[in-house]
């Protein structure tokens, strides 16, 4: 150990680093056993772990039940989770009352909704143009096959429900409140008094309400303003209601993203003689809104999780479906069953908006970062 | 002010044909302060100027006039026959005609290079993809930089993003080229590239206005230098006799605190 070697100037081999200074020795001393306090929890940590894994996989896994006919059964059966309800229900909770030879509707539409997201999402798709022209013409088709008519069979929209009516709920305001979203967001910014004053009091007082109360106020207000015996499907002043209270908040994400734009590349593309429409989509607003992704996507998951909201005014969605189901004397009382399966599905919509958001913030880094 | 008009500006004023730019009278106030007062500025086609002046002087803020990137109050600035009202039309087609290099570049960073070059061309003037690619490409080999057009602004030097910014603004084929102290914002070793792209653009018949502080560009390229100081012209007069032979006590001031040390 103590021999001492000497070389030449600039000669020197790479040495492998000692141990503790490298591999896995050096991340379980730098992570876990920097210090005593973070020795102490850790080692904390691994106790509770211990104590909430085993039961966790016994509850979910191991001791659960996946067929029995009622909640007797599945009692006798394993002490975990009685997931035969689950499985015994789980269309409900993803149709609601859509009718049953109808569903084939709503599967289709879900694949083409996926189809049509897929130029969307990703730009380096084979001949991504005319794939993006089906995306725009998705939501009539989308339509036409949910609602019916024009040769399919008429399902109204108080027939929607469970997790599908989440998804027609979520998908549609964040389709509809983006782009309302950065046009309210440019009008706060824009010279025009008119446009300016429009677009800040729209964004002030929708941020200033609650959304159930515009929920509420789609549901039953409106009816005093519109003329006797016009009806107006509530579903559609849901959608109308969730899209505007979404996009005044998309508005201000994207106003915060503008106004990170520094004023030299408003003077160079003014310089240049672009009109303001062009300077704006091809110069300020992929900057901004880059900015603005992380703070977008999180509107969007809470937009997606206030979808559950419309259960208060009557609409049945994955929420109500759910407690409907619970309500069922055969398998009474199974709660945790459906509000996990309910929970897992918000988070793995959720999670896949946050996965994908942190991919494009990466993909648009690349290439000019300083 | 005008007593101090040499030979070059003593053609009459009937023959305004020639006046690529003529502001007469212009006046601008930033609320109450006054930051320019009574400019009144002929430019011939192909005359080269350099605007100098101590900082707050009001030089940069009288060529962001000249395309209406600030707004004047009073007066009349009239560029290649079009005179800048708030017709939006108006300010456009002389935005077409003028190119402006800005003291930090301000080249858009989620554009490569070569697609810097071409928006322009390609939104404004309509030229096909193509014909703006090929030119941009001329354009970027003249400022010696042809290889770095797939590359974004953030990876090349600041002495390199200028001269791209230059030939971003050649691509649109400008009568007129505004400087607004092109060299400030960049390291010493950088300044001299940049200072010989603007040289070799001179030695082309450009017409330029250029504020710097560059003293040994005012003297080899300049057809004129004015001098301004407190949002007025203090002197105009060519490069020799400029620097040679001051008139005003503040411009000799002014020379000996740059030229000094």
């Amino acid at each position: 150990m103590s021999e001492v070697q000497s070389y030449a100037p600039g000669t020197h081999p790479d040495m492998e680093a000692p141990v503790g200074q490298r591999g896995i020795m050096l991340w379980l001393r730098t992570n876990l056993f920097s210090s005593w306090a973070n020795t102490l929890m850790t080692l904390v940590g691994i106790y509770l772990l211990y104590k909430i894994i085993p039961p966790l996989l016994h509850w979910v896994v191991l001791d659960s039940v996946l067929n029995a006919n009622n909640r007797e059964e599945c009692q006798a059966l394993g002490t975990g989770a009685c997931w035969a309800f689950i499985k015994d229900r789980y269309k409900i909770l993803i149709y609601g009352f859509y009718p049953i030879e109808e569903r084939w509707r709503v599967n289709l539409s879900f694949v083409l909704l996926i189809f049509a997201l897929i130029p969307i999402l990703f730009d380096h798709v084979a001949m991504r143009k005319p794939w993006l022209i089906f995306s725009g013409i998705f939501p009539f088709i989308a339509a036409w096959l949910l609602l019916g008519g024009f040769g399919l069979a008429h399902v109204g929209t108080d027939e929607f429900g469970g997790m599908m009516l989440n998804t027609v709920v979520g998908v549609t305001g964040i389709a509809f409140s983006l782009p309302l979203g950065i046009l309210l967001a440019l009008g706060r910014k824009s010279h025009l008094p008119i446009v300016k004053s429009i677009s800040v009091c729209f964004i002030e007082f929708i941020r200033g309400v609650p959304l159930i109360t515009l929920l509420f106020v789609a549901s039953t207000m409106l009816n005093y303003f519109l003329p006797p015996g016009t009806t107006f499907d509530l579903l559609l002043r849901v959608l109308i209601m969730v899209t505007l209270f979404s996009s005044a908040y998309i508005a201000e994400v994207v106003r915060g993203g503008l106004q990170a734009i520094p004023k030299g590349q408003y003077e160079a593309a003014d310089s240049m003689g672009l009109k303001y429409w062009q300077s704006m989509r091809l110069i300020v607003l992929p900057q901004a809104l880059k900015i603005s992704i992380p703070g977008i996507v999180n509107t969007f998951i809470g937009l997606f999780k206030d979808t559950t909201l419309v259960l208060i005014i009557g609409l049945l969605d994955v929420l109500g479906v759910g407690r409907s189901a619970l309500a069922d004397a055969q398998w009474n009382g199974l709660a945790y069953e459906v509000y996990v399966s309910i929970a897992l599905f918000f988070f793995v919509c959720c999670f896949s908006m946050s996965r994908y958001s942190i991919y494009l913030e990466g993909k648009l880094d690349k290439g000019y970062k300083r | 002010m005008g007593d101090t008009n040499t030979a070059t500006a003593a053609a009459p004023s009937a023959n305004n044909d020639d006046h690529l730019i003529e502001i007469i009278g212009m006046h601008k106030w930033y609320g109450d302060f006054h930051v320019l007062k009574n400019i009144n500025l002929n430019v011939k086609k192909g005359e080269r100027i350099v605007i100098c002046g101590p900082s707050g002087s009001g030089k940069s803020t009288m060529i962001r006039c000249i395309n209406r990137l600030e707004e004047h109050q009073k007066g009349q600035i009239i560029v290649d026959g079009i005179e800048l009202t708030n017709d939006l039309k108006q300010i456009d087609a002389i935005r077409r005609e003028v190119g402006m290099v800005f003291q930090h570049f301000n080249l858009f960073p989620h554009l490569t290079v070569l697609e810097n070059c071409t928006l322009g061309p390609i939104w404004v003037r309509q030229t096909p993809k193509a014909e703006a690619e090929a030119t941009a490409m001329e354009y970027l080999s003249k400022v010696k930089i042809p290889e770095q057009a797939n590359k974004y602004p953030g990876q090349l030097s600041g002495g390199q993003q200028q001269r791209v910014a230059i030939a971003r603004s050649l691509c649109m084929n400008p009568r007129i080229m505004l400087f607004d102290e092109p060299t400030s914002a960049l390291d010493p070793e950088m300044i001299k590239e940049v200072l010989d792209t603007m040289i070799e653009l001179a030695e082309t018949g450009m017409t330029m206005l250029c504020v710097t502080h560059e003293m040994g560009f005012a003297k080899t390229v300049a057809d004129r230098v004015i001098f301004m100081d407190g949002g007025e012209v203090i002197e105009s007069n060519e490069p020799h006799a400029f620097f040679e032979n001051p008139q005003h006590d503040r411009t000799k001031l002014f020379l000996s605190q740059i030229l000094g040390h």
